[in-house]
């Protein structure tokens, strides 16, 4: 067999096309449709539609259970594994950073950044129960508890930038308080959101519990708001008044949050409690207390 | 009995005529009707060892009124249950078009002799099922006694009286199209009403090329005789989505004279909250929960 490319050097181009990680797997949008963005218009990203929305919907309602089912401790190695993963894969993913217009150094930063708050979360995990939940002192002979449970399937949208860092920032909390999450990446840089993807997919992450979108935020925020089966959205920015009404048709947790993602000291700023806070259900059991 | 003269399947060509009528889009007004129709052919069903009156009743409830609020949307075909429930189910349906079928014959597995599959029969038709989902006998099927399985099938026909008599081929365990058309063709030969593609106790339970080619079964039995003969998809459809590829492939296999709930069924529990949370959706517009639609 001849080779047409023998002595010449020359390799035939291996182009990526981005894809959307749902259900644990990494597929293109159903629609079929691309889109170029705005941040890196050589690359064509799976431009996620309603319909994807839904499909990941479905996935994360699997995986909620498959996630909060585990032990709190198994949660924590999983997340920690997901900062070994991305510190791994830290160079390509400075390069996707880059592929952004992010300058070298910032991106190197970032990313090291991104790998400590995995590390800080991955930390939260088994804490998180008694942080927010509590042994209250009841008049009576009763053991008083209060324990948090996941709100469920929680969506996320991630700033534009920083376009890692703020992703993490937004879906790990939620995540961290057990629920399964769909985060809608940076719309005009999301090829390092979406290499997280990648880095899920080889994480021990249950198939479901992380979701990762990109496409048109006006578009797909709204559709999140619509679909009744997403108990919480948490989205960087303020969203339309018409997001508030539609989420409030489901009774959905909604919250929203600049926290200045341009500001330096955002890597610390991020570490918040607060943020896993509203997408927990308090649940308080009274317990007799024996021999008396 | 006389040898059957059954030809191959070209298995190719089933499956890829089974996918090709998997892709078509159907929306709005047609996928409401759709749904509707959908609605209108399910069996809805219960066959646990831990069923209850209290399930079956509330079962019914959902069976003859679906979508709470909605009188748009209509009563289901029947109520499929265990023998020794078919009462519970008969008292709680009184008054509605939804009918009782009752499994029988030793469903899932049907091996009990001959003489005890028909008291189980005769006990569920005379405890007012209407509808009898029969097993046939599979060990003797796929060692050769076709014969044998014909007189089985002709002898509950008979203990049926005028209950209709759907039998189940649990093609899941006859392993190849072959079998399943030849399994066809001796339910057919033997009077049968209905076939039926499982048990819903085995994987794979119905799947589309099975499917099709009982329809064609059907269809040509039809031509060949002039008596129609229904088919009952059931066991592992779950969408409204795939349920609606199947009435795509009832309609282009046998024509809309099958598009009816005498004619075409669904066996299923799952299901039926799928289609109302679409049928909701294509109201409102918004994709359901389903916490927010009853479980039983």
């Amino acid at each position: 067999m001849s080779d047409a490319h023998e002595g010449t050097g020359a390799r035939p181009a291996v182009l990526k096309t981005w894809k959307l990680f749902v259900g644990g797997a990494l597929p293109r949008s159903e629609s079929g449709r691309t889109y170029q963005p705005a941040a890196a218009r050589h690359c064509n990203v799976a431009r996620a539609s309603r319909k994807d929305l839904r499909d990941a919907v479905e996935a994360a309602r699997k995986g909620q259970g498959s996630w909060w089912n585990r032990d709190a401790y198994n949660r924590g190695q999983i997340v920690y594994r997901i900062a070994e993963m991305l510190e791994t894969r830290a160079t390509a993913i400075v390069d996707e950073l880059v592929a952004c217009g992010v300058e070298q150094e910032v991106a190197r930063r970032e990313v090291e950044a991104s790998v400590d708050l995995c590390a800080w979360h991955a930390g939260l995990c088994d804490k998180v129960g008694v942080l927010l939940g509590s042994q209250n002192q009841v008049s009576g002979p009763f053991f008083n508890f209060s324990t948090i449970e996941p709100t469920g399937v929680v969506f996320v949208a991630a700033p534009e930038q920083p376009s890692l860092l703020g992703l993490l920032a937004l879906l790990l909390p939620p995540l961290v308080g057990g629920n399964a999450v769909i985060a809608l990446c940076s719309e005009s840089a999301p090829l390092a959101g979406l290499a997280f993807g990648e880095v899920c997919a080889s994480s021990d992450v249950p198939a479901g519990a992380i979701n990762l979108l990109a496409g048109p935020r006006a578009e797909l925020v709204g559709h999140a708001a619509a679909h009744r089966a997403i108990d919480g959205l948490l989205l960087a920015g303020r969203p339309e008044p018409s997001v508030g009404a539609e989420a409030a048709d489901s009774v959905k947790r909604v919250r929203w949050c600049d926290a200045e993602w341009d500001a330096p000291g955002l890597a610390e700023r991020v570490r918040r409690l607060d943020w896993v806070e509203p997408f927990v259900e308090v649940k308080t059991l009274w317990h007799p207390v024996s021999g008396w | 009995m006389r040898t059957l003269d059954v030809p191959p399947v070209d298995a190719v060509a089933l499956e890829t005529r089974a996918a090709e009528l998997a892709t078509r889009s159907i929306k709005k007004d047609a996928k409401r009707a759709g749904l509707r129709m959908v609605v209108e052919m399910i069996d809805l069903t219960t066959l646990e060892g831990q069923d209850t009156p209290g399930k079956v009743r509330a079962l019914c409830r959902k069976a003859r009124a679906p979508l709470a609020g909605d009188p748009e949307v209509p009563p289901v075909a029947a109520v499929c249950v265990y023998p020794d429930l078919v009462p519970v189910a008969v008292e709680a349906l009184v008054g509605s078009t939804v009918q009782v079928a009752s499994v029988a014959t030793h469903f899932p597995a049907g091996r009990a002799p001959l003489q005890q599959k028909l008291d189980d029969v005769r006990y569920a038709v005379a405890a007012g099922a209407t509808e009898i989902d029969m097993v046939i006998d599979r060990g003797e099927f796929l060692r050769g006694g076709e014969a044998l399985v014909l007189g089985e099938i002709a002898a509950v026909k008979e203990a049926c009286g005028e209950a209709h008599l759907k039998v189940i081929l649990e093609t899941g365990e006859l392993g190849t199209y072959d079998r399943i058309r030849r399994a066809c063709r001796v339910a057919l030969e033997a009077g049968a009403d209905f076939l039926k593609t499982s048990t819903g106790k085995v994987s794979p339970a119905s799947t589309r090329p099975v499917v099709l080619l009982m329809l064609e079964e059907v269809r040509d039995h039809y031509l060949a005789t002039g008596r129609i003969v229904g088919v009952k998809a059931a066991g592992g459809i779950r969408t409204a989505k795939d349920a609606l590829r199947y009435l795509v492939m009832v309609n282009e296999t046998c024509g809309d004279l099958w598009l009816r709930p005498d004619r075409f069924r669904f066996g299923a529990s799952s299901l039926l909250n799928d289609v109302l949370m679409q049928w909701v959706r294509l109201g409102d517009g918004r994709y359901q929960r389903p916490e927010d639609f009853s479980q039983d």
